[in-house]
């Protein structure tokens, strides 16, 4: 999982809806805690943070 | 509003302060979608209204063929001498000016630093409750939402509290007073930036822990900012955060008003809050912003010529039924909702975190004192027309 910099705004909807899987920089954009392996108990919780970027911003490998 | 007269077509000569857009601007954005989904006016000297959400998302993105160099609609466009800095940076600026005036303003406004307002906000919502005490019937747009930010703002500016009077006059003038007299409108614009000058003049003098002296001090390319960004920046913070967010706080009450089973299951249900108050952001979006089209070009069929105005109708996109399941439904636990209410792209409101707090707080303090409230008069709300809508006068039943 990660969070593309081009596109996020700073909206914030991410750590506000997953504050186990990302966090607001000094200007609030989103970034990703860790390395962006989620664990299974969180999934669902990272497919709603990306559901509500309203930039588009989160992308989810779930090949892996 | 008066001064203008009333639309009978609104996909040829649509005006956002008419009566009925103001009150209920919904069928009005339904029935364009489809039907026509650009609608033009000859008003303001020109200007367009897209309606759905595809359209407002590619127009606030596309910055290189649509500028910021004014966001507010009236039938005067700043001097292109003004871009790409704006007489608001950086809401007024385009890139690239604009990447470095909106990264100094950010810290100040990211979520760590608006959570150490959060308490002395709570305590002034509960001392305007506290106000209301012994009484059936209060105003919660008068009495209670249009308090909360201006309170704030002044404060994080280091601004007189009991300017706060003078403060919204000047959102008044400057974001309502679009359809006053080219003079009349410079004056108070002249107003507002001597009073910014008094403030600043101050800040230097006694420099303290608060925006102005941030902004007196801040650096954008290792060189301080010059004093019209800086006042243009002020006049910014100052103004863009009071009317919109007691917007919110005031759309928010009349839904919980009229909605009793949404107003029961948020006072049962705390922790839905959060969720419901994105939802409420999503339905009753308060703000709209403008762009000028920067040359003559043909967008998606329409004939846009250089200086129109193209509004972005963020509200419209919220509603619009190709990106929103039952988009016309007020639905409080709706998990996925990536509404545009703050903007889209590189212009996203700046206060967002600000403005979630108030709201958040805001509607704690109410609900806790008011488990039960309801619409007093309902043919009494009157909502504001124009780029920030959201009820001015707003009835409710406390007691």
């Amino acid at each position: 999982m990660q969070v593309d910099d081009e596109r996020c705004e700073g909206h914030g909807r991410c750590y506000a809806l997953a504050s186990e899987l990302f966090e607001p920089d000094d200007i609030g954009n989103g970034r990703v805690v860790g390395d962006g392996i989620v664990p299974p108990d969180l999934h669902d919780r990272a497919r709603l943070a990306a559901a509500n970027c309203p930039e588009h911003a989160i992308t989810i490998d779930e090949g892996a | 509003m008066g001064e203008h007269p009333p639309v009978t077509d609104f996909a040829t000569d649509f005006d956002h302060t008419d009566d009925v857009y103001a009150a209920n601007p919904f069928p009005i954005w339904d029935e364009l979608r489809g039907t026509c989904p650009i609608a033009h006016t000859e008003r303001y000297g020109g200007a367009w209204l897209p309606t759905t959400h595809a359209d407002v998302s590619a127009i606030a993105y596309d910055t290189e063929r649509f500028t910021s160099r004014s966001i507010i609609m009236s039938p005067f466009r700043p001097p292109m001498e003004r871009a790409p800095q704006g007489i608001a940076p950086p809401i007024s600026s385009d890139p690239p000016f604009h990447k470095g005036a909106r990264r100094l303003l950010l810290p100040p406004f990211a979520p760590q630093a608006i959570d150490k307002l959060e308490p002395s906000t709570r305590d002034y919502c509960d001392e305007l409750i506290e106000a209301m005490e012994g009484r059936d019937v209060v105003d919660a747009a008068t009495e209670y939402a249009q308090h909360i930010p201006v309170r704030v703002i002044a404060r994080m500016l280091g601004f007189p509290e009991e300017d706060a009077d003078r403060f919204r006059g000047f959102v008044t003038h400057v974001i309502e007073g679009v359809s006053l007299p080219m003079e009349e409108r410079a004056d108070g614009m002249l107003v507002l930036f001597e009073y910014l000058k008094e403030q600043i003049e101050d800040h230097v003098a006694n420099p303290r822990d608060d925006l102005t002296s941030y902004l007196l001090e801040a650096e954008m390319d290792g060189e301080p900012l010059d004093m019209e960004h800086v006042g243009g920046t002020m006049a910014l913070l100052l103004l863009a955060g009071i009317d919109t967010t007691w917007s919110a706080i005031g759309a928010s009450i009349f839904h919980l008003a009229g909605n009793p089973a949404d107003r029961e299951r948020l006072v049962a249900e705390p922790e839905l809050r959060p969720t419901a108050i994105e939802e409420l952001l999503r339905a009753y979006a308060p703000v709209t912003m403008a762009r000028l089209v920067r040359e003559d070009m043909d967008y998606n069929g329409c004939p846009m010529k250089a200086d129109d105005w193209v509004l972005l109708p963020f509200p419209a996109a919220n509603r619009d039924p190709e990106f929103f399941e039952d988009a016309d439904q007020v639905i409080i636990d709706r998990e996925v909702n990536r509404h545009a209410a703050f903007g889209l792209g590189i212009h996203r409101c700046a206060g967002s975190h600000l403005a979630r707090m108030e709201l958040r707080v805001a509607l704690d303090a109410w609900l806790d004192a008011f488990p039960s409230f309801s619409l007093a008069d309902p043919d009494g709300v009157r909502w504001s027309g124009g780029q920030v809508r959201g009820p001015r006068l707003l009835p409710i039943k406390i007691g």
